[in-house]
């Protein structure tokens, strides 16, 4: 037995065509795998080799080590036409090469192609793109199918799955709502006061944080809120619940996962969108009051009185219709991207995280439409 | 060849996943209250088949009857019944997970049913002492053992009576005691309601125990291979495959 840590190899040549490598120390895990390159050499130069064969009774301690070292020379030596004698080796090392090569290696290339041709790809990726809106609208049909169902009293949810979900989105997002509107508010009231303080115009601080709030910030806040809160829940949710079987199960039992699942939330969030909405209008003005008394010498009551002469019931409605809007889209995003969500674990993560992405982009993208109509049609 | 006691046939069937052809020339019939078996190696495409047969994927080609009704031809509200006579098991139980135990074997009956909320609580806690979960009303389903949420699962399987039951490996993740006593649930329930149960199972032990007949599926020719009584064919199979699959590789063939 080789005492010796280091592993050694030699090359023996008892006769002409016949090669005998001649183990001795540790082949073992450490470091780096030993390199066939110095067999290889020796085959190339000498090409009256034609047998290999192994003197290992100075071997130490041996491992995978020592079994890639021999998976490497094997497939050398069929390339080379040379014969390898296992006789030589450990009797441990010829079972574990003879399991390892006992299965032939998948010869089926179909999967993993590692080499695509760029046209390929770019051919891939518009049928991807062109099945993903497919389904998209397929999604948005039978969400309106689900609807046609809830007015005609035929669609099957829970009522208590409805209220839950509810609950989920309205009062418990008062809290962040409140927070992120009030500072809303007071941005909006110190970026506009720099400017109009030159103006010796402070009092409009108050029609500048109404009608930003009113037409656009309060729906916007809480709507992006909600992607990042409820959608992503939405999502979250309905995604597990694929990859616990737990979809597959409703629909065996002629439960349709549109009407027991997206229905129930796509309602919740449509309904409360709007009322969070009002709230963080409100909630946003006096943040703009707090900025306005504390650094501004306003008065409370002058505050409140030039909101109210400058705020009109159209720019609340302005901002209410498009919070009605954000909300179909933060619901449609979470429930669409959690009823495609795929089977493992890591789909559900990417899941949520397209549900986000998806919401916040769709919700500019329609507020910059709506802003638009808006201005064209003077409202 | 439809008969009168045949509950579902198979005709011809083809499945596909995309462009890879996952099983072909399927062809079998299952009889009115017979326990059928389909069995294979891993990754032969016997969940595949069972996601036919509860209708999530439509065939590739052929046609899957249930007494004489094929499934994607007929309009929804035969589908709809179709499907309401369907007891599935999945492998995980796929229980919902935000409902207890009892509102998940509850849900079917509410949605089919004009049961007073009484009466359906009756028949959830009977249901649930059937499984041996009396008691766990209240439970949700994280809180209680692989083996109970499948047991639960089987419950809510069973919440309508349906004529056809269908298991997806029912045995897989379970001790062989439990495993034993969900196979003898399995043959009582068969006795008591008279329904038809298809299992997809590679369990030899249950597959002996409670198979009445069988269907093997070949990975490697991608079709079924031999059909029958699972200890007919131990006995009297020729295929090398099939036999040392229900030999446990010991056929020595």
């Amino acid at each position: 037995m080789g005492i010796n840590g280091q592993n050694r190899l030699t090359l023996l040549n008892p006769s002409s065509d016949n090669l005998v490598l001649k183990f001795a120390g540790d082949w073992k895990l450490k470091g780096h795998l030993p390199s066939i390159k110095d067999v290889e050499g020796r085959i190339k130069v000498d090409s009256n080799i034609k047998r290999l064969g192994f003197d290992t009774k100075e071997i130490g301690a041996w491992d995978s080590a020592l079994l890639i070292f021999l998976t490497k020379l094997n497939k050398l030596c069929l390339e080379k036409n040379i014969k390898v004698e296992l006789y030589g080796l450990p009797i441990g090392v010829v079972k574990l090469l003879k399991l390892a090569t006992a299965v032939p290696k998948r010869k089926d290339d179909s999967h993993g192609e590692s080499r695509k041709q760029f046209i390929t790809d770019i051919g891939l990726w518009i049928i991807e793109y062109f099945n993903a809106t497919l389904q998209t609208i397929n999604f948005i049909g039978e969400v309106f199918l689900a609807f046609v169902n809830l007015i005609l009293g035929k669609a099957r949810f829970r009522k208590t799955d409805f209220i839950t979900v509810i609950q989920e989105c309205g009062v418990q997002a008062l809290p962040i709502v409140t927070l992120i509107s009030l500072l809303m508010g007071m941005i909006l009231a110190f970026v506009g006061s720099i400017q109009l303080k030159m103006f010796g115009a402070e009092i409009f601080v108050a029609n500048l944080v109404g009608l930003g709030m009113a037409r656009e910030m309060g729906a916007m806040m809480t709507a992006i809120i909600m992607a990042g809160r409820t959608g992503a829940a939405f999502s979250a949710q309905l995604g597990s619940m694929h990859v616990n079987d737990e979809i597959d199960a409703l629909r065996t039992m002629g439960i349709s996962p549109m009407e027991a699942l997206v229905l129930p939330r796509m309602l919740a969030l449509t309904l409360m969108m709007p009322l969070l909405c009002i709230y963080a209008n409100f909630i946003g003005i006096i943040g703009g009051a707090i900025v306005a008394i504390t650094s501004l010498d306003i008065s409370l009551i002058q505050y409140f009185e030039q909101s109210r002469n400058n705020l009109g019931l159209i720019d609340f409605i302005a901002g209410l219709i498009k919070s009605v809007v954000f909300g179909v889209i933060v619901a449609t995003s979470g429930c669409l991207r959690g009823m495609q969500c795929g089977k493992s674990s890591t789909d559900v993560g990417n899941t949520t995280t397209s549900a986000v992405v998806t919401g916040i982009v769709y919700i500019v993208v329609s507020d910059a439409i709506l802003t638009m109509i808006y201005s064209i049609i003077g409202f | 060849m439809t008969r009168a006691d045949t509950h579902l046939t198979v005709n011809n069937l083809e499945m596909r996943y995309g462009y890879s052809v996952i099983q072909k020339d399927i062809n079998f019939f299952v009889k009115r209250g017979e326990i059928f078996v389909v069995m294979g190696g891993s990754g032969c495409g016997k969940s595949t088949l069972l996601r036919h047969l509860i209708g999530l994927k439509k065939p590739s080609s052929g046609e899957i009857l249930y007494g004489n009704d094929n499934f994607w031809k007929v309009n929804p509200l035969e589908k709809e019944a179709i499907i309401r006579n369907f007891g599935v098991l999945y492998q995980s139980g796929a229980l919902w997970s935000s409902m207890t135990l009892a509102e998940n074997v509850a849900f079917p009956l509410e949605q089919y049913t004009k049961l007073e909320t009484n009466e359906i609580k009756d028949i959830v806690s009977f249901k649930l002492s059937l499984v041996g979960l009396s008691g766990f009303e209240e439970f949700y389903p994280s809180e209680i053992s692989g083996g109970m949420q499948k047991r639960a699962g089987l419950a809510r399987a069973i919440a309508l009576d349906p004529d056809i039951l269908f298991f997806d490996e029912p045995s897989a993740g379970l001790d062989p005691v439990s495993a034993k006593r969900l196979d003898d649930l399995i043959l009582e329930l068969r006795d008591s309601l008279g329904a038809t149960v298809i299992i997809v199972t590679h369990e030899l032990a249950s597959i002996f125990d409670i198979g009445d007949n069988s269907v093997f599926l070949d990975a490697e020719s991608k079709t079924m291979i031999a059909m029958g009584n699972p200890r007919t064919l131990l006995k009297e199979s020729r295929d090398p495959k099939v036999s040392n699959f229900l030999s446990r590789g010991k056929s020595g063939k």
